[in-house]
């Protein structure tokens, strides 16, 4: 990574303009440490911890940019925090900062849970050990929601207008969540219908300036 | 070397099920076909890999596939890398390398070209559109994932989990701590067996 450190960066393509407060990882090794961090921390699912670590602490995106990848890599096939990772690297340092952003989400995290496959089998007829499992659980899905809540704040400048962003909000999370229809079908027939009324809606306030 | 250092090795590469290169690279070709259809996570494609690890070819179990599955969720990391968990229990290293390079190359080099393609066309109409329409959608799948990782413990210790659910909501919008500490006292309290 040392050698990484000192070639300076490649031009990218910048960041939309506006977003003043925003800082800039130094390097894809710097990128590959916060990654690997976060990763660890990352008990019962990676993206509430993801969407602290670089929105709210190292300041790289803002809330609605992070919305908008999580957007895109959440249609894209593909493991959604990976595809983020590699995103976010590429956004700031290429195809080096792609890999370094993949490769801290899974490396050090990869080699704990080989570990804990090894040792798996003599411990998981523990019933403390089952039960924490359970209780871990039950948190994750806490922090899960509350990354959905924090980033609802940015349905706010929807071009839909925020009643109509909440009830497709809802339509989804209800669709997917508790009636456990297929993903792939509920996010083509939501998804096409709220990004047209979304064009339609731009089009008409382009048209009316 | 010592023949039981390279016989140690050879378990380390190729698992105890002792298979070889024409096996991994059938693994290998049979999670590589399944990256391009795992929208919404490599979690959606489980059931196909089911069908051919355990039905099909018998390397593992049912019960040794389902813990796979459990235990990258308890670890720490994205809960993908229970691929590389399955790769490992059918064959050793070989094994983690063909699941995980397989499950990921695909899916990667479409995101980074779809990824590139957006940063360039920012202000083009139909990006702005699709990235109005897809942000509520994005934030509903968010809460049914929830949903979903709420369920094993609500039908049995309903008060408990919900009011550990909702604590933890209101800890992490209302302070500045970091999670590792609800997921700590949410194991700490399992444990004893207050979610069963």
């Amino acid at each position: 990574m040392t050698a990484a450190l000192q070639t300076p960066p490649q031009p990218q393509p910048a960041l939309p303009p506006g977003e003043n407060e925003l800082a800039r990882p130094e390097s894809p090794s710097h990128i590959f440490r916060v990654f690997t961090g976060l990763a660890l921390q990352g008990f019962g699912g990676v993206l509430p911890v993801t969407q602290r670590a670089l929105v709210e602490q190292q300041r790289w995106l803002s809330q609605q940019q992070f919305v908008e990848l999580l957007a895109l890599a959440q249609v894209l096939p593909g493991p959604n925090v990976v595809n983020l990772s590699l995103m976010i690297g590429d956004r700031f340092f290429g195809w080096r900062g792609a890999i370094a952003g993949m490769a801290g989400m899974l490396l050090a995290p990869m080699v704990v849970v080989l570990i804990l496959a090894v040792l798996a089998g003599r411990f998981d007829q523990v019933p403390a050990v089952a039960g924490a499992l359970h209780g871990m659980g039950v948190v994750a899905a806490g922090l899960v929601a509350s990354t959905a809540l924090k980033l609802a704040q940015t349905l706010r400048n929807n071009p839909l207008g925020w009643p109509l962003a909440v009830a497709f909000g809802a339509m989804a999370a209800v669709g997917v969540g508790v009636l456990r229809w297929p993903l792939v079908g509920v996010v083509l027939v939501l998804g096409v219908a709220a990004v047209a009324l979304a064009w339609r809606r731009i089009a008409r306030a382009v048209h009316h300036e | 070397m010592s023949e039981s250092t390279q016989v140690m090795l050879n378990g380390l590469w190729w698992g105890s099920l002792g298979l070889g290169w024409a096996d991994a690279g059938v693994l290998f070709l049979h999670f590589l076909s399944l990256s391009l259809l795992s929208v919404g996570g490599a979690l959606t494609t489980a059931p196909d890999m089911q069908r051919f690890i355990v039905g099909q070819r018998g390397w593992l179990t049912d019960t040794q596939f389902t813990a796979s599955v459990a235990l990258a969720h308890a670890a720490p990391g994205p809960n993908v890398l229970f691929v590389s968990v399955i790769g490992w229990n059918v064959a050793g290293f070989a094994g983690v390398l063909a699941t995980t390079v397989g499950t990921l190359l695909p899916s990667s080099l479409l995101a980074l070209g779809a990824s590139r393609f957006v940063a360039k066309n920012q202000q083009s109409r139909g990006l702005q559109a699709f990235n109005a329409g897809m942000a509520p959608l994005t934030l509903g799948l968010l809460l049914a994932t929830a949903w979903v990782l709420f369920q094993p413990s609500v039908s049995t210790h309903p008060w408990a989990s919900g009011v550990a659910a909702v604590a933890t909501v209101v800890l992490m919008l209302r302070t500045n701590i970091s999670p590792l500490w609800p997921v700590a006292a949410g194991a700490l309290a399992g444990a004893i067996g207050l979610f069963g």
